[in-house]
């Protein structure tokens, strides 16, 4: 054979056969729950292919162009360059439409994938004690997904995704002192100005992909440093990793895992319209669309900004506008419990000890239910962000909508605190594994007829 | 006891589903009629044939209750005086009159209650009660869509929808879908504006041919890039995205993750 020549060159160059082979012999731990960073990364995959693909296509200009291409109801219009290679993508070049459409699915999923991952390694404790900097790290990813994806949703230059900009610069510039310088640095003057498009652009594309993916591999190469965390099967132990081998075991787990995921979303790319910005029409500075909705992982910001009620607070002389609140000090407050969980658990309980054995989610009760009950302000939030589609659908009036939300907001996560306090301590206390079959009692027969129960030896 | 039952209930289901088809199928073939007869009387509007005496006489027993003896309005409807041709057309061919819902509800779409002879009689005589506009004449022109999408995103789609799928308007009210209505009704409806619905009289004739253009355009076209999720954007397109993209994947991740030689310890 001629590759083992070669690998010898290398590797006597290079010294990388001990290193692989140590990769290779990597132990994965063998429970599902552990595939869905996976997913979140193939996501990730699919997302640089196909971006890079529209990359080729997209102009980043915001200059006035009159649309001249296939799509009857626009021909003759007004539209930004930026608009019209979107257009020209999505109905002239060969695979541009599936391209674009995958590429937003794919974002959707993405974002999906990583909250699900986030919810195992927060449900399970997996943030405890070596790993509160990967928990760091993870939350930065987090960020910047949904930076990429707000980002990313607002190239189009459509009608809608300037709806959702004029928003974020409503929010920006709410900001008490520095919010309006803070929007003109951004925005680069008065929404609308003719630099944002390609400043997205240069963060949607270079910038943040090159934190993303520099990012995932931190993620990564820290997992790699720590080996994996592990449930408490029998046999596992705070010394060990009980599992399967990297090669030959895991490799064709993962390898499956993202041909299938590509192939779901492919599918979805080719078969579901999204995201249909001929529809939509081009941005126009004196027209808003409706309904306006961003994509659901920012769904909650909006929702925040519908449900607060329009108050402005004046203290101390200065007037803080009514966005602020909801836009900024909201999620400003969210994310900085998300961030500092690890530590604010580790300082109340006082367990500073390391942890490599998870914890089942009943086994900490406080824990669950903190985490139950941010999941259901997220979900309210997300549902008051799309509140008249939401009344829409039960047929209910938009304002009679808001308020039952209003309701909601409060009452909701209060409610699922509880319960889920009660449930995962009656849980516990059972010691009972889900799906193990109860002890059986013992019955014996008497002489007189009746049962008694054998005492259990 | 258990012979005769299955047969009987075979039977049951066969009339059952034969009474089903023969319910549906002649409101299908009556729809489809309808609307061709539709655009058919709308080219005649007002012809001579309409017999305002006829009309006054089903106005005496059908709306008189609600609208007044003479059209000028009662506590249970409004005055018609004024609405003109347009307005009795678009009610009646739209079905939303005779009104059938509780008081203070939206009226809305449904078969209309009135054979086409009937709705010209009753047409002419609510135009006979004022001056309003008549029955328009649009002019479906697909060289217009350009323009008539700028005006529709402009002035229809905050209610209607980008799309035109419908939305919710406040106050309870309902934007319904314009996936039915014949660019007649689509011209009337902007001359009218029916309940919540402002008037769109504001708008040249030439831009509310556009509009009808377009919204013609847009019940005829196909419409790219695979199935539509309610063409409303992100709200759905987020629910198929968790609901069908991760649960498939999730099917996967279970798939994959188990251990298929069965000696998990
Ligand atoms: C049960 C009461 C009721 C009956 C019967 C009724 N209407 Fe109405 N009508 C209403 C109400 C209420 C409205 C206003 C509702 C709305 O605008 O959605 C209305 C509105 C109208 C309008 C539109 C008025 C405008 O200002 O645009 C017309 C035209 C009309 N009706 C014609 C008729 C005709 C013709 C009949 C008989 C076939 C009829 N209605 C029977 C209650 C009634
Ligand atoms: C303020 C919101 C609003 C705007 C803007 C609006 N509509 Fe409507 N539209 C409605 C409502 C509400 C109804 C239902 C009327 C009723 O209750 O009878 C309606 C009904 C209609 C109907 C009747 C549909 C059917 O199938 O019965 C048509 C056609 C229509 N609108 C066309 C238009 C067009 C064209 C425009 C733009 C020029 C427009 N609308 C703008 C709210 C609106």
């Amino acid at each position: 054979m001629a590759a083992e020549p070669m690998l010898t060159w290398i590797d006597e160059r290079l010294g990388l056969a001990a290193w692989a082979r140590a990769g290779l012999r990597k132990v994965f731990p063998d429970h599902w729950s552990f595939l869905l960073g996976e997913v979140a990364l193939f996501c990730l995959v699919v997302l640089v292919l196909t971006g890079v693909f529209l990359t080729l296509f997209y102009v980043p200009d915001a200059t006035s162009v009159t649309y001249s291409g296939p799509w009857a109801p626009l021909r003759g219009q007004s539209v930004s360059a930026a608009f019209d290679s979107v257009m020209r993508l999505s109905f002239e070049v060969r695979a541009g439409l599936v391209m674009r459409q995958i590429h937003h699915w794919a974002a959707l999923v993405f974002v999906a994938a990583i909250v699900v991952h986030l919810l195992r390694i927060f449900f399970t404790g997996a943030f405890r004690r070596p790993r509160e900097i990967n928990w760091l790290v993870g939350i930065g990813l987090l960020l910047l997904a949904l930076t990429m994806g707000i980002t990313g949703y607002s190239l189009p230059d459509d009608l809608l995704s300037g709806t959702g900009l004029r928003v974020i610069y409503s929010v920006v510039i709410a900001i008490p002192f520095i919010g309006p310088y803070l929007a003109f640095l951004v925005f680069g003057g008065e929404f609308p100005t003719p630099e944002i498009i390609s400043r997205l652009f240069v963060f949607h594309v270079m910038l943040l992909p090159a934190l993303l993916i520099g990012g995932v591999l931190v993620h990564l190469a820290i997992l790699v440093r720590h080996k994996h965390s592990q449930y408490a099967v029998p046999g596992a132990t705070e010394e060990n990793v009980v599992g399967r081998a990297f090669w030959p075991s895991q490799v064709f787990k993962s390898t499956g895992l993202a041909i299938l995921t590509a192939a779901v979303l492919a599918l979805m790319g080719g078969l579901i319209q999204i995201n249909p910005i001929w529809a939509y029409g081009p941005f126009d500075a004196t027209t808003v669309s409706s309904p306006a909705q961003p994509d659901w992982y920012a769904g909650w910001l909006d929702g925040a900004l519908r449900l607060f009620p329009p108050i402005e607070i004046t203290a101390l002389g200065i007037t803080i506008p009514s966005p602020f609140i909801p836009g900024v000090l909201l999620p400003g407050v969210a994310f900085g419990v998300m961030t500092l969980w690890p530590f604010l658990e580790a300082w109340v309980t006082g367990d500073h000890a390391e942890h490599q054995l998870l914890d089942g989610p009943r086994e900490k009760p406080l824990r669950t239910a903190f985490g139950v009950a941010g999941l259901l302000v997220f979900v309210i939030l997300t549902l008051a962000g799309g509140n008249d589609v939401v009344a829409l659908v039960f047929g209910v009036p938009v304002e009679a909508m808001t308020n039952i939300l209003r309701v909601a907001i409060v009452a909701v996560p209060l409610l699922g605190f509880g319960l889920t306090y009660r449930i995962c301590r009656e849980l516990f206390d059972r010691r009972e594994a889900p799906g193990q079959r109860r002890a059986s009692v013992r019955l014996r027969r008497t002489a007189a007829g009746g049962f008694e129960e054998i005492e259990p030896d | 006891m258990t012979g005769p039952m299955p047969r009987l209930r075979l039977l049951a289901l066969v009339l059952l589903a034969a009474g089903a088809v023969g319910a549906l199928l002649p409101g299908a073939m009556a729809k489809a009629n309808h609307s061709a007869s539709l655009r058919e009387a709308s080219h005649s509007s007002l012809a001579s044939d309409s017999d305002v005496n006829a009309g006054h006489a089903v106005f005496n027993a059908r709306c008189a209750t609600c609208h007044g003896d003479a059209g000028q309005g009662t506590a249970l409807g409004p005055s018609l005086v004024g609405v003109g041709g347009a307005g009795a057309d678009f009610e009646l061919r739209t079905g939303r009159m005779p009104f059938s819902g509780s008081p203070g509800t939206q009226a809305v779409r449904k078969p209309p209650a009135f054979d086409d002879a009937t709705i010209r009689n009753l047409v002419a005589y609510v135009a006979s009660l004022g001056t309003g506009p008549p029955i328009p004449e649009p002019r479906v022109d697909t060289a217009a869509v350009s323009a008539g999408q700028h005006l529709f995103i402009a002035n229809c789609a905050p209610c209607h929808g980008a799309t035109a799928r419908g939305g919710a308007v406040g106050g309870g009210a309902l934007a319904p879908p314009l996936d039915v209505a014949t660019p007649v009704q689509v011209a009337e409806a902007m001359l009218i504006g029916p309940g919540e619905m402002p008037v769109f009289s504001s708008l040249s004739e030439t831009d509310r041919n556009a509009v009808v253009s377009y919204v013609a355009y847009l019940q005829t076209q196909p419409d790219p890039g695979g199935v539509s999720i309610g063409g409303i954007g992100p709200v759905p397109e987020g629910f198929v995205g968790w609901v069908l993209g991760l649960g498939l994947i999730l099917v996967v991740v279970l798939v994959v993750g188990r251990d298929w030689r069965g000696s998990r310890a």
